[in-house]
Formats: C-alpha cells, sequence, structure tokens
C-alpha cells in the first residue's frame, strides 16, 4: 500500500512539474535557438507590450461605448429622453466614440 | 490511500507556494513565462486538489472508516447520497471543498484572461495562490482530512440526522461556490491596484464572477432559508443568526459592486468606490468562512474548535490592511473621468442604491459582531436579537425596493424631468391602485407590510411600462409580430431587461417576506386525538396518532428507529382543505447509559414538517409527541432491564403501539402564512432574470449590433 | 459657491449625515443588547424585571415537561451553579441534557426564573462537527 501511495504521489508530481514548467522550457528552447529573440516569445499569446494593453483597453471601451450609444437610443424610444436631449447625449456620445476609434487607429497600424 | 491524500495536500501546498514566487518574479521581471507558469500552476493547484477530493469521496462512497472525518459523520446504513455529501458536513472536508472550489473558479478565471491583462493577472495569480496556501495549510497542519485512526472502527457515527435532507446536501456546495467566486474579484481588484492598471478591461473579466459570485450565494442563502422553513421544527425561514448574516453580508456588498460597475464602464467614475466594493466583498466572504469555521460568536453554528480562529483572524487583518494600504496609496490613478451629470439620471439612483445596501451591510455587520464588540469595549458580553435587527433593516428594505423602481423609469446621463414626471404615472397609478385593491380586500392592519405591497406595485408597474414600451419600439422598427419583438428585444439587450426581470423579482421575494411575517398567524398548543383548533380562517383536528418502525416503514429513508406523529385533517369554512401528517422521528444514540432500549431512540430527534402549500398560503404543522409519560417511560426502563440487546427493537415496537393505543396529549406547532411560497418563487425568477443578463449574446447578434452602431459612427463622423 | 467647494460641502453633509445614523444604530444597539451570563453570574448579577441571555449546560435528569411547559436547569460549562427554569414555547430538536444552550431568561420576583418564550437556542454538540443551520427561535 505505502509503495502505491509512493508511486502515485510521484506520478502526480511528475504530471504537475510537466503542466507548471512547460512555459519555462519552451521559453528556454526559443531562447537556445533565436538567441537575439530575448525572452519574449513564449507559448500562449501576445507579447507583453504596452501597446497591446492599450489596445486591449481602447477595444473594451469602444464596445463600452457603442454600448451606451445604444442604451440611449433605447432610452429615446421608450419614451426617458426628450428628442433634444438624446440629440445632445448622442452626439456627446458619437465624439466619444470617434475619439476612442482615432486612438485605436493610432495604436494598431491596420484598423478593422 | 488516505496517506496519499495526504500527500496531495502536501504537494498543493508545495505548488502554491511555487506559483506565488514565480507569479511574482514575473509580474515584477516582465518575463512573461513566469508568469505563465505561475498560472499553470493554478491549474495544478486543481488538478491535485481535484485527486485529493476524489480520495476522499472514495473513502466515503466505500465506507472506509480509518479515515476519521468518515467514521465521524458517516455510517454503513447511511444512504450513498449522503454518504458522498456527507465529506464536506466536517470542519476538515469542508475546508478541503472550499480549496478546491476556489481553485475551480481560480483556472477558470486565469483560462479566460490568459491572452490579456498580463500583469495583473500575474498578481491575482499570486493573491489566489495565497489564500489557496493559506487553506491548504490549514489542513496540513491544523485540521488534516486524511487523518486516520488505527485499527479503523467497524462502524461510524452517522450522519447528524438534521442534515439528511437534500437541500442541505447541496447548501454547502453552493454556499462556498458563492464565497470562493467573490475570491476572484477581490484577487483581480488588488492585482490591479498592484500592477496601477485600473481600467475597463479589469471591469469586463470581473463583473463575470462578481455576477456569478452574487447568483451562487443568493441560490445558498435562499437553499438554507428553504431548509430552515421547511424541515426544522421552528416554523421560519430567517432568524438573523451570525451565519445567515455572514453569507448576507458579502451579498449585499456584490449587489451594490453589480450596480456601481456599470457607472464605472459607462462614465469612469466611481473607481475607488468599485475596487473598494470588489475588495470588501472578498474580505468579508472570508469572515463569513470564518464565523462558520471557528465557535467565535455564540451561534448555534459552533462549527470548529478555537484553533482555527487565530489563523483567520490574522488573514482577515492581513486583508483588510492591505486593501486599506492599496486604495490609498493609489488613489491617483482613482481619479474619475467625468462627474456625476445629473441627479436625476440613472447613474444617480445606482448611487442611491449603493449607500442603501452598504447602510444594510454595516448594519447586519454591527449587529453580528455586536457581542464580540461589546465585549472588547464594555468587557460584558452582549447581544441584538431580530427585533433589532428588523427595526433597522426594514426602512431600508423598502427604501431599496422603491429605489428599483426608479432606476427602470429614469435615462442615463440625464433624464428630462418633464419626461420623467409622465413617466412615473403609470408606476405611482399600480401603487395606488394596489393601496385600494388591498383597502378593499380588508387588508388594513401592519402599515410597513402595506407600503411594501404598493412599492411591490410600483415596481411592476415600472418594469412592466419599459417592457411595453420596448417591444412597442422595436416593432417601430422591425415590424415584427409583438411576442417576436419582445423576445428580440431581451435578446439584443440582455443586460438590461434581465436586470428589470430580477428587480420584479425581488419585488416578489419582499412582497412574500412582508405577508409571511406580518400576517402570519402561530399557534403553539396541545391537543389529544379528537380535540381540534382554530387558527386564522382554518380548524385543524387531531384525528389520530402515528407509530412506524424501521427499517420497514421509514418513509422519510432518514433511518430513524422510531417515528410518532399526527394525522391532522385541516378544514376552511367546512370545507376540507388537507390531510397533513407531521411527525417527529426519533435516532440512535451513543450513550451507552440510556441502556438498550433507552439508547436506540436516545438520540437527536428531528421534526419532520407537514404542510399544505400553495400560492396564497402555506399551512404548516409541526408536533412533539410526548415520549415521556411515565407509561412509556417503564416501558423503556423494563425493556432496558430485561431484554437481550439484539431485541432491544422489540420494546420500542411495544412502545410504538402502547402509544397507539394510549396517546397522550401531544405538542403542536401550526403557522399559517400568507404568501410565503413568493419567496422562492422570487428567488427563481431572480436567477432567471440573472441567467438573462450574464448569457452572453450569441457573437452573431454581438457582431451585427456592433456593425450598426460602428456604421452610424462613422456616419457622424463623415457628417462632422 | 464654485462646484469645488459645493463638493466638499455635498461631501461634508454626506458624512454628517451617516455619522448621525451610525450612532443612532451604535447607542440603541448597547440599550437594546441583551447581556450574555453564564449560571453563576447571573446569580450574583439578575435583577427582576431584566431581561437576560442565560448560557450554559442542560443538567442531566432536570428535564420534566409538564404540558406546555419544559422545567429543567442549567449549569455553568465548568460546573457550579444552577439555575432552575420554567421555558414555554418551542423546543428545538437538539435541545436535550448536556448540550450547550442559550435561553432569554427574566428573573421573578420571588427569585426563580422564566425563560423568554420561543427565546431557547441549542447548540450543535462538538461530537457531531455538523452545522444545521439557524435553529433561532426568536420569533
Amino acid at each position: 500500500m505505502t509503495f502505491l501511495i509512493v508511486i502515485l504521489t510521484l506520478v502526480l508530481l511528475g504530471l504537475v512539474a510537466l503542466v507548471v514548467g512547460a512555459p519555462l522550457r519552451s521559453a528556454r528552447r526559443a531562447r537556445d535557438v533565436e538567441p537575439q529573440e530575448g525572452a519574449r516569445s513564449q507559448p500562449g499569446g501576445e507579447p507583453a507590450s504596452p501597446s497591446a494593453y492599450t489596445r486591449d483597453e481602447l477595444e473594451v471601451a469602444r464596445e463600452a461605448k457603442y454600448r451606451e450609444i445604444r442604451d440611449a437610443e433605447l432610452d429615446y424610444r421608450t419614451g426617458k429622453l426628450s428628442r433634444e436631449d438624446y440629440e445632445a447625449i448622442d452626439a456627446d456620445l458619437r465624439a466619444e466614440a470617434l475619439e476612442i476609434l482615432n486612438r485605436l487607429e493610432g495604436v494598431t497600424p491596420t484598423e478593422p | 490511500m488516505a496517506g496519499f491524500g495526504f500527500a496531495c495536500l502536501v504537494l498543493a501546498l508545495v505548488v502554491c507556494a511555487y506559483g506565488i514566487g514565480v507569479s511574482l518574479y514575473g509580474a515584477r521581471s516582465g518575463r512573461v513565462e513566469f508568469s505563465e507558469s505561475g498560472r499553470r500552476s493554478v491549474y495544478a493547484l486543481a488538478l491535485v486538489l481535484t485527486v485529493a477530493m476524489v480520495v476522499l469521496e472514495l473513502a466515503f462512497v466505500g465506507n472506509d472508516f480509518a479515515f476519521n472525518t468518515v467514521a465521524d459523520t458517516s455510517s454503513r446504513t447511511t444512504p450513498l447520497f449522503y454518504r458522498a455529501a456527507a465529506v464536506w458536513s466536517s470542519q476538515e472536508g469542508s475546508l478541503l471543498l472550499w480549496a478546491w472550489l476556489m481553485s475551480l473558479w481560480s483556472s477558470l478565471a486565469l483560462f479566460l484572461t490568459r491572452r490579456r491583462l498580463r500583469d495583473v493577472a500575474a498578481y491575482a495569480t499570486a493573491i489566489l495562490l495565497g489564500f489557496g496556501a493559506f487553506f491548504v495549510g490549514l489542513m496540513v497542519f491544523y485540521a488534516n482530512p486524511f487523518a486516520t485512526t488505527h485499527p479503523a472502527p467497524a462502524e461510524g457515527v452517522g450522519l447528524d440526522p438534521l442534515l439528511r435532507f437534500p437541500a442541505m446536501m447541496i447548501h454547502p456546495p453552493m454556499l462556498y461556490s458563492g464565497y470562493t467566486l467573490c475570491i476572484v474579484p477581490l484577487a483581480f481588484g488588488m492585482g490591479a491596484l498592484l500592477a496601477r492598471r485600473v481600467d475597463a478591461d479589469w471591469i469586463k473579466v470581473i463583473r463575470r464572477f462578481a455576477f456569478a459570485a452574487w447568483l451562487f450565494l443568493g441560490a445558498g442563502i435562499m437553499l438554507g432559508a428553504l431548509w430552515s422553513y421547511s424541515e426544522l421544527g421552528w416554523g421560519g425561514y430567517w432568524g438573523w443568526d451570525a451565519v445567515e448574516n455572514a453569507a448576507l453580508l458579502p451579498w449585499l456588498t456584490g449587489t451594490a459592486f453589480l450596480h456601481s460597475l456599470m457607472i464605472q464602464e459607462k462614465r469612469g467614475m466611481l473607481k475607488v468606490w468599485n475596487v473598494s466594493l470588489a475588495l470588501a466583498t472578498g474580505t468579508l466572504a472570508v469572515m463569513g468562512t470564518f464565523l462558520v469555521r471557528s465557535g467565535i460568536l455564540d451561534s448555534i453554528h459552533a462549527f470548529g474548535g478555537h484553533t482555527l480562529g487565530v489563523p483567520f483572524v490574522i488573514l482577515i487583518a492581513l486583508l483588510i490592511a492591505g486593501s486599506i494600504y492599496l486604495v490609498a496609496s493609489r488613489r491617483s490613478m482613482l481619479r474619475s473621468e467625468h462627474r456625476l451629470d445629473s441627479w436625476l439620471s440613472r447613474e444617480a439612483a445606482f448611487l442611491a442604491n449603493n449607500l442603501v445596501l452598504v447602510a444594510l451591510a454595516f448594519v447586519i455587520l454591527w449587529g453580528t459582531y455586536f457581542p464580540l464588540i461589546s465585549e472588547a469595549i464594555g468587557g460584558q458580553e452582549a447581544s441584538v436579537g431580530p427585533p433589532w435587527f428588523d427595526r433597522y433593516t426594514v426602512p431600508l428594505a423598502l427604501i431599496l425596493v422603491l429605489l428599483s423602481g426608479v432606476g427602470p423609469v429614469i435615462a442615463w446621463r440625464r433624464a428630462t424631468l418633464a419626461n420623467a414626471r409622465r413617466n412615473f404615472m403609470i408606476p405611482i397609478g399600480c401603487a395606488l391602485a394596489t393601496l385600494i385593491g388591498l383597502e378593499a380586500g380588508g387588508v388594513t392592519a401592519h402599515p410597513l407590510a402595506i407600503v411594501m405591497f404598493c412599492l411591490a406595485g410600483f415596481v411592476v408597474g415600472s418594469v412592466g411600462q419599459e417592457f411595453y414600451r420596448g417591444t412597442r419600439a422595436r416593432i417601430a422598427i422591425a415590424h415584427e409580430p409583438p411576442p417576436l419583438a419582445l423576445l428580440a428585444l431581451v435578446r439584443r439587450n440582455r443586460r438590461r431587461y434581465g436586470g428589470y426581470i430580477v428587480h420584479i423579482g425581488i419585488a416578489v421575494m419582499f412582497v412574500g417576506v412582508a405577508a409571511s411575517s406580518s400576517f402570519q398567524h402561530a399557534s403553539e398548543l396541545g391537543l389529544n386525538p379528537g380535540q381540534s383548533t382554530r387558527i386564522g380562517s382554518y380548524e385543524i383536528r387531531y384525528v389520530r396518532p402515528t407509530a412506524s418502525i424501521t427499517p420497514a416503514e421509514d418513509r422519510a429513508h432518514t433511518g430513524s428507529t422510531l417515528s410518532l406523529g399526527a394525522v391532522l385533517d385541516v378544514t376552511q369554512n367546512g370545507h376540507h382543505v388537507a390531510t397533513l401528517d407531521p411527525s417527529e422521528g426519533f435516532y440512535a444514540s451513543e450513550e451507552a447509559s440510556q441502556g438498550t432500549v433507552g439508547s436506540l431512540i436516545g438520540g437527536q430527534p428531528v421534526s419532520h414538517i407537514a404542510m399544505n402549500l400553495n400560492l396564497a398560503r402555506n399551512v404548516w404543522t409541526a408536533v412533539q409527541p410526548d415520549i415521556e409519560t411515565p407509561d412509556l417511560k417503564r416501558i423503556i426502563t423494563d425493556g432496558n432491564n430485561t431484554l437481550p440487546p439484539q431485541d432491544a427493537i422489540i420494546a420500542v415496537a411495544y412502545l410504538a403501539r402502547a402509544y397507539l393505543k394510549h396517546p397522550p396529549q401531544a405538542q403542536f406547532n401550526f403557522l399559517v402564512s400568507p404568501l410565503v411560497l413568493w419567496l422562492w418563487i422570487g428567488a427563481i425568477v431572480i436567477i432567471g432574470g440573472s441567467i438573462t443578463a450574464l448569457w452572453p449574446a450569441p457573437s452573431r447578434i454581438r457582431q451585427r449590433v456592433l456593425a450598426g452602431a460602428r456604421a452610424r459612427t462613422r456616419r457622424g463622423l463623415a457628417r462632422a | 459657491m464654485d462646484p469645488a467647494r459645493r463638493r466638499v460641502a455635498r461631501l461634508v453633509v454626506a458624512l454628517a449625515v451617516a455619522v448621525v445614523l451610525a450612532s443612532a444604530l451604535i447607542y440603541t444597539s448597547f440599550s437594546a443588547a441583551s447581556p450574555a451570563l453564564s449560571p453563576s453570574q447571573l446569580v450574583r448579577e439578575a435583577v427582576p424585571g431584566r431581561a437576560y441571555q442565560l448560557t450554559g449546560t442542560v443538567v442531566k435528569g432536570s428535564v420534566h415537561r409538564q404540558g406546555a411547559t419544559l422545567d429543567f436547569a442549567m449549569e455553568d460549562r465548568v460546573g457550579g451553579t444552577v439555575i432552575a427554569l420554567a421555558y414555554t414555547g418551542i423546543v428545538p430538536d437538539p435541545f436535550r441534557e448536556g448540550r450547550e444552550v442559550i435561553v432569554t431568561v427574566e428573573k421573578q420576583p420571588n427569585g426563580g426564573y422564566v425563560g423568554e418564550r420561543n427565546s431557547l437556542i441549542t447548540k450543535c454538540p462538538s461530537k457531531y462537527k455538523t452545522a444545521p443551520p439557524s435553529e433561532n427561535q426568536n420569533s
């Protein structure tokens, strides 16, 4: 029984080490293959550059702004806003959305 | 195999330590492979704890009584379902459940953010693993679920009969899911502060988890209330008990958080408030866990020894101190981007809602921890009871319901005053109609309850108006038939209309609470067979006694040796309403001093409630049969003295027969609670609304909607 | 008043209101609370007419039911002073001799103690390390 326990524990330990160590191993492999890349290339996604952060943020802000524009329209159509108020708010929101789109264009070379 | 289980715990601890180190290094140095390794450590933790859970489950299911927890809470005669669920009925097992659930949610959260929020996620990983290390450490050093005794006892003590009900088995996992889900926003909130990035991206991730935490906590609380009402012998669903309150507190701050998050999303305001709420909710969740674990408050839930109290207090102190420090030191980052545009806006209503919720939380926090506070201040431990809680929570609850009807009718940013005035006419009309209807129906007592009913009418009016107008607007655009228009409206605006449905659920629930507490009829009395009593508009007659002995006739399948009860006939105005059969189950005990017969029925008795429930009211009955009459006691003593142990059950059978032949007066407890079912109907509506709001829109619809918005924005650019 | 000062003024007012409400809350909690005492403390300090929360263990052999009234005695957790009392109302399922209970009592002019209706709470025995939720009988 103790033997079984030891074996199982070692197996689990090995599994854990495999899972946990994978990124470190492939980073070292990448470094060995292309030393000039540095520690930037790794499994699992985009490099952690500041512009990537900003792009993420802007994309989320853009979606939130579109949702606001839709919400304002729904507010108007369900009678909670007068026409003048709606047009004023809509113009504000559109301007803000435009600003976000412009900033996004500045961060990514290709605009979707 | 217990050794393997313990080895898993030790391995888990090592993984946590490694993961914390690696994540922090990855966050500070920017080297992504280390943050990745840290993230995977969380996955590994989930794997290892799953293995540990499986080992423990197998021990329970397989009746391995070498395990102390199995011997303490299970037995060969416990049915399989309860054996499997008994894993978390002990202190040690519930710690493992907590840690395991937390590792699962953490893995999910980190998986969902694997491509974004790099540095925030790295810090969050370290914090989540810190919690993991804490709970696993508690198990490894203080409360080991894999502790064994050799030689193993032949039979276990068995599950506390009070827990042998399905609802009680689901309640802990549900509640613990709620608690552990609260840790994710806490970790990401702290991570965002540590990484100095508190922005829109963070909100998107946190919202889902905060909502899920809120949902599970709410469901757990409602399950507990349901169990208390339908299974326990006191006929109440909420007693302001310390542990009930402990679960309610993070739910309240979570509700506030969900609302104020929307404001941050739209206007970039309330950043300090939001991150504080996220941290507070997580801390309250840990405090709630602590309350149940330690014997620190004189609640019925004296769950564990005081050994666990000290580590928890240290953790909570760290959390509070750390949160205050982080928020204070990063406050320049958390400045609002905008100010409130107008006091007549949905943002203002949400702000008011937040204030009321936090006030409620403060009141309940104060009252719950008052014994500790009063002892610390005055040296004398004192506690406040339900009347004190009710005095403050009822008015706040009324304001909350009012606000939940105001919010839907007001626009974002700034509402037009004239429009607002017009929009409130129908909801106010509904409230007045409710009032008039109640007066006409003769319901005039209990003014606070009446106010609640009218406010519920207000909410229904305001939400109904929103659905109606929204559908009409959709028909004007898309020319769909009304049912399809309604469906499309909700599908395209899930958050808004899901939220409206939740508000309806809240109103329904509070109507149930108000009606069942203010207009309840209660009666406790002793009855002999043939006697009857009047309660409310009902007449209840004790027809005859019942008795049954296991194993052949245990209807509730809960393993009681003896079950004594009554058949009750319920009539209203001469018409037969129901026949009810409440009973009390007598279980075996371990105490040899009671004798061979006495110990068969000397264990904890459990009341089995019988009720007749419909939409309008519940007729709730409970019985406490008297088995201490001189005659019955003599049967037990004679049996103790004369019968060999294996025949002791004969004396019990004899006692049952004697009870049937010459039934003594039994004590009955009757309740007629109006609209109590609405509480749980309201809860189901809330769950339905939450799922609607949480459900991600199919990408097809989302793309179409986004494309439309983008096109209109471009047109705006062209025009400008 | 310019916007910044108006904002500060609003904040001050809001905080003041919060402080006043909190003070009211705190004050009433101290006056509405019932002190928790053990039997030996109760014997020393109890005044007729005031309600106290008595915590202790049910003495073995002291439990007698007479119709709707339950008579039993409580002693300190560590033994010592014994107090007999008469209680009416709901008796929670876990109640039995040797268990820890909490009950609100009032001292009678004749020196005896009466338990407040429906105020009896029984704590889970430590043996069962399990937690059935609220058995709080306060209605």
